[in-house]
């Protein structure tokens, strides 16, 4: 790795650090916008005056809100995120179990779409026009173009409703058999996988396509290349840094898509509790976990980065 | 003897966007024979490309061979599969890039890619491959051929990388080699450099070729024949020699006079004069300010000058000499980090937005490209008229009326004037360009390249115009360029730059053997003539060429 | 000849746009919702809440076009109703968005330095929070109302419209013809009505219609999580989570919202992919 290659990934990292500093500030200042005191909240109205002075001294709630930031982001450094208001259990507790099964949800998807994407992706670009990528392309646009909550309830329509192979609820702690895991993930993973791949498909085939008008690849028709050998020598290997990209971007998708689907399969995953965190107005917990969502997010376009400086021929040394 | 390539009563067909069927190829027919060179040179748009690429069974997207027959060597190319031309490309024949540094796939080295040719085919082992590449890079007078293919593309100058890229088209021994405008990118003192090693391969190895290009100079080096295109037909084939000293068809006369545009006398400048414009010791460039107070990348060092009035200065010299950069600094667009701007004796601010109407109205500048240089979204008129508005308050009916005057003066038909730019030919394109400069009124010009971009024969007519113009409203024009003949017909006096420093300043008349700086020298000399014998003939210092050329 | 360039020229101002047949259908669709979101109310069979029949969940029947929902009311009438707000919340919402976003992309591309490094920057690291999570925040901190949604959902997608404007803006902002108009003299106003906005107008609009689709899709999105549009009244996507226990029994009620959400994001895409494109042939 060159110098400037070094460079330029550590350039990266520190611009990802920055962006975590300014997207918890964003979250803490949303979640600090409604007017009213969380104090009196919690208390009720027939508190006495003491015992919410109390209480705010003990919550900091009187201190003024850039200590109060400052204090919520060490604490989110060192792991402790606060107490729920609603139960009064810490809010790492609460999410430790949830936070595992929604990965698992999102790696069985992950393994699932990214190989099955990026083959029909490239595959569709080098057979462009044809009917195959006519189809691949129709039907990524439409899956892109309806709401994700419609492509799970056409799952649950089509897989548990007419041809009933499968439960249309899952519950992730009854599993106690690989088949009944596969019966448990099947649909909200199907579900899932679609509402990624269909973007993933679109962003691989438009790199590859990309790669494939440049000057470089005319060359190597003029050399006399055989098709595979101008895809797989030529085109791939400087589309590699844009397919990571659409790759990261694509499973970003994932969280919003977690969200929706995680509620149609009533799945007891990590956004399933930010949801009931809303309706309770938890913020300690909703503060945790948009920073827990958030930071995937970030890994997710920071590793794409990363992958696309590395990548860079014209980097190497 | 029998020819090697036939091609004969060739049309190829495209589809534009509008679905509409044109030919632009129109029943070409010439023929090769073995190690024989054939130009083939033309204006853009003229197939000279197209052509030369049926020779491959290849045409480029939406265009396909309608028409006609292509020989090589015994195969009817242009009947072939798909498969049975890929089994000939490469090997019987082979193509050589405009642009080297887009062919080279950035991710692998180069030696990968030149060898590729033989690995395709099947022509020995690797190793073979290898030596048979470090050969062709000794004859193409590559520094270091042992190492030099085991770099990246970006590592080598441009230069280099077009020879290494005759080296990857000579590697699979073609019988036909396609040189598609191989030195069109390149500086001229890099130019010598690699027309001396494609002439000197190809006459080595006694192989066939066909030259594309729209410089006769430049052709007349190497071809044996030249066929001149126009419009998808030949208009004139014949020897070199003939071509040059005896053209038949008009066009043919018409592109050979314009290749050095006519000097017009004019009541000389009066050296008595205030100067009109003046630069003393401006220094400019790009990034943050270092040490010394100047900008990292320093573009433009310490150049002075003087404009006279009615007079005409040109800037010459190599990509990167920063005469451009110049420009935007004269024009505002750039503040000086050192120096200054005087117009009539008085002090210009740095940056165009603190500049009054008035000092902006007088220096104008008139870009390379007028396809970028206009508004796409914008009418002739509108594009006219704005500077009207904007620095004479005109509206309406006189608004029309000097819209008006001014196409009558760059000799435009009124009829243009509700076309958008992208309606307009390149020729018409720039001189919009120059009569939205003179709608301001100016006393100075700035055209940056102007004609560089323009074929031969209308970049010849909008020099004509300039001069015309200048008689008649007594402007003076600093005139940057690229381009010798040019620069001698229209200046009073030229600048030579080399790393953004002034290194001498030349009268027209000494350009011809009275420069004294080597740089100016090699600049000069490098300018290929159309004399078949020129490049033979020419003796360069060695040292100064690798002091100074761009490799 | 000249004949000939002369009939060809008028031929070409008779079809100087042309739309082919998908983007005619997509138009289509996009005109009928247009039309429903406006006169939705007079179109329809019967009161919006009213119980029409005593079956929950009916299905299509000449009575019930489009059958009946959860409490029994009329299926067709509540989604002409729902047109109103997936419609009219989202194109208030997208066109806040891009008015926004457009105008401060042209002024960061323009004006560059501090200004458009400082925006640039802080956007794109408001990019990194997801949309759906930004929007469930502000809700749950704010409370949901038609107001709330759209500011909401104009703010997320601003930035967008700003990073796609500035974008275009930077590119042609170094196009020489803005060169020529600042060493004119001409100042930022003029610079981006006159010189940058028509040469992004093209892009813009597709990028609307792309917006536009997003935020239905939010919008819904957050609705089906009962964040959205609030009871009785239901967009589109709200009429999904009101019938989401119908799925089991594969009820229209759950069907029909999900499919008049798809006809209206699937013939924008559909318009925008097929925009009526004037012809410009070159090679006369």
């Amino acid at each position: 790795m060159s110098n400037t290659m070094t460079a330029m990934v550590l350039h990266r990292l520190w611009v990802s650090f920055l962006t975590f500093i300014f997207v918890s500030f964003v979250v803490f200042a949303i979640t600090n916008m409604l007017p009213g005191d969380i104090a009196e909240i919690m208390l009720g109205q027939a508190a006495t005056p003491e015992a919410v002075a109390g209480l705010r001294e003990a919550m900091h709630l009187d201190e003024p809100a850039i200590l109060r930031f400052l204090r919520w982001l060490g604490g989110l450094f060192v792991g402790d995120l606060g107490t729920s208001l609603v139960n009064r259990l810490p809010v790492s507790e609460m999410i430790s179990g949830r936070l595992g099964n929604s990965l698992k949800l999102a790696a069985v998807t992950t393994l699932l779409s990214v190989p099955v994407a990026l083959l029909l992706g490239i595959a569709s670009a080098i057979w462009r026009n044809s009917w195959f990528d006519r189809v691949v392309s129709t039907l990524s646009i439409a899956v892109i173009s309806v709401p994700e909550f419609m492509v799970a309830t056409g799952a649950v329509l089509v897989f548990a409703v007419y041809l009933q192979w499968l439960p249309a609820l899952s519950f992730a702690n009854e599993v106690t058999s690989f088949t009944q895991m596969l019966r448990v993930y099947a649909m909200p993973v199907v579900a899932l996988s679609f509402v990624i791949s269909a973007q993933m498909i679109r962003m691989t085939r438009a790199a590859v396509i990309d790669t494939l008008r440049t000057p470089y690849v005319e060359m190597a028709l003029l050399k006399g290349a055989s098709r595979s050998r101008i895809v797989l020598r030529h085109a791939l290997p400087n589309a590699l840094g844009p397919i990571a990209n659409a790759v990261a971007l694509s499973l970003s998708y994932l969280l919003g898509g977690v969200i929706i689907v995680e509620t149609i399969f009533n799945y007891p995953g990590l956004s399933k509790l930010m949801l009931d965190a809303v309706a309770t107005r938890d913020m300690p917990l909703i503060q945790s976990c948009a920073m827990i969502f958030c930071l995937s997010y970030l890994l997710l376009i920071t590793i794409a980065d990363v992958i696309a400086i590395v990548s860079n021929p014209r980097l190497r040394k | 003897m029998k020819n090697l390539v036939e091609v004969m009563n060739l049309h190829v067909g495209a589809v534009t966007d509008s679905g509409r069927k044109v030919e632009i190829i129109r029943g070409i027919s010439f023929s090769i024979a073995p190690d024989e060179i054939v130009a083939l040179i033309g204006e853009s748009g003229s197939g000279k490309t197209t052509t030369a690429l049926t020779l491959m069974g290849y045409t480029r997207d939406g265009c396909a061979i309608t028409g006609g027959h292509v020989f090589v060597d015994g195969y009817e190319v242009s009947a072939q599969t798909e498969h049975e031309r890929a089994n000939l490309r490469g090997k019987l024949v082979s193509y050589v890039p405009q642009s080297a540094a887009a062919a080279f796939n950035p991710s692998q080295t180069i030696l990968t890619q030149v060898i590729e040719i033989a690995q395709i085919h099947k022509l020995g082992s690797r190793d073979e491959a290898r030596r048979k590449a470090i050969e062709l890079f000794r004859a193409l007078a590559l520094p270091n051929p042992e190492t030099i293919g085991d770099r990246y593309p970006h590592q080598v100058s441009g230069g280099q990388l077009q020879r290494l890229a005759a080296a990857m088209a000579l590697i699979g021994e073609p019988k036909v080699v396609i040189f598609d405008e191989p030195t069109t990118a390149l500086d001229v003192t890099t130019q010598i450099e690699v027309l001396r090693a494609f002439k000197k391969v190809m006459q080595g190895k006694r192989i066939a070729g066909v030259y594309v290009s729209h410089d006769l100079a430049v052709v007349a080096q190497i071809a044996d024949r030249i066929l001149v295109l126009r419009n998808g037909e030949v208009q004139e084939a014949g020897d070199t020699r003939q071509i040059l000293h005896a053209p038949a068809h008009p066009y043919t006369k018409t592109l050979i006079a314009a290749y050095e545009p006519v000097r017009h006398d004019r009541a000389a400048a009066d050296s008595a004069d205030a100067p009109v414009l003046e630069a003393r010791n401006l220094s400019a460039g790009y990034g943050a300010p270092g040490q010394d107070g100047l900008p990292v990348m320093l573009a433009v060092n310490d150049v002075s000058f003087t404009l006279k009035r009615g007079s005409n200065l040109g800037v010459i010299g190599e990509s990167g000499c920063g005469k451009s950069t110049l420009a935007r600094v004269i024009a505002g667009l750039l503040p000086p980090a050192r120096g200054e701007v005087l117009f009539n004796g008085k002090a210009l601010p740095g940056l165009a937005s603190k500049r009054s109407k008035e000092e902006l109205r007088h220096v104008q500048i008139v870009f390379q490209l007028a396809d970028t240089a206009l508004n796409p979204a914008r009418s002739v008129s509108d594009i006219l008229g704005r500077p009207l508005t904007f620095y004479h308050g005109t509206r309406g009916a006189a608004r029309n009326r000097r819209i008006d005057e001014l196409m009558d003066m760059v000799r435009l038909p009124r009829a243009l004037k509700n076309r958008l730019p992208g309606e307009l030919s390149g020729g018409q394109k720039q001189r919009v360009n120059f009569a939205r400069a003179l709608a301001a009124d100016p006393s100075v010009v700035l055209c940056d390249e102007i004609t560089s971009a323009l074929d031969t024969v209308v970049a010849a007519a909008v020099t004509e115009l300039l001069q015309e113009l200048q008689r008649e409203l007594g402007l003076s024009y600093i005139f940057i360029s690229h381009d010798l003949n040019t620069v001698r017909a229209i200046c009073d006096e030229v600048v030579v730059m080399y790393g953004g420093r002034k290194v001498e300043q030349l009268l027209p008349g000494q350009l011809d053997g009275g420069a004294r700086h080597p740089y100016s020298q090699l600049l000069i000399s490098s300018v290929p003539q159309l004399d078949p014998g020129w490049l033979d003939n020419l003796k360069q210092n060695a040292k100064i060429v690798e002091q100074f050329a761009h490799e | 000849m000249t004949e000939d360039i002369a009939s060809r020229r008028a031929a070409r101002g008779r079809l100087g746009w042309r739309i082919n047949a998908v983007g005619l259908i997509g138009l289509a669709v996009v005109v009928f919702w247009a039309f429903v979101a406006i006169f939705g109310p007079m179109l329809a069979p019967y009161p919006v809440s009213e119980i029409v029949d005593f079956d929950y969940f009916g299905g299509m029947s000449a009575q019930f076009w489009l059958g009946t929902d959860y409490l029994g009311r009329d299926m067709l009438t509540r989604i002409l109703y729902g047109a109103r707000y997936t419609v009219g919340i989202s194109l208030a919402a997208v066109m806040l968005a891009c008015f926004i976003g457009v105008t401060m992309g042209m002024v960061a591309a323009t004006v560059g330095g501090w200004f458009d490094a400082v925006l640039s920057r802080a956007i794109d690291a408001l990019g990194c929070v997801p949309n759906l999570l930004l929007s469930l925040v502000i809700v749950a901190a704010v409370g949901s109302s038609i107001p709330v949604l759209i500011l909401t959902l104009a703010a997320i997608y601003s930035c967008g419209a700003f990073r796609f404007a500035r974008a275009l803006a930077v590119n042609v902002n170094t196009a020489d013809y803005v060169k020529v108009a600042r060493a004119r003299g001409e100042r930022l106003p003029y610079l981006i009505r006159e010189e940058i906005f028509p040469n992004i107008i093209g892009p813009v609009m597709a990028d609307f219609g792309l917006r536009f689709v997003f935020i239905v899709l939010l919008l819904s999105g957050l609705s089906f999580l009962g964040l959205g549009v609030q009871p009785p009244n239901a967009d589109w996507g709200g009429l999904v989570r009101e019938n989401i226990s119908g799925l089991a029994l594969g009820a229209p009620a759950v069907l029909m919202p999900s499919i008049a959400i798809a006809s209206l994001t699937i013939s924008v895409n559909m318009l925008i992919d097929n925009l009526p494109t004037r012809i410009r042939d070159r090679s006369e």
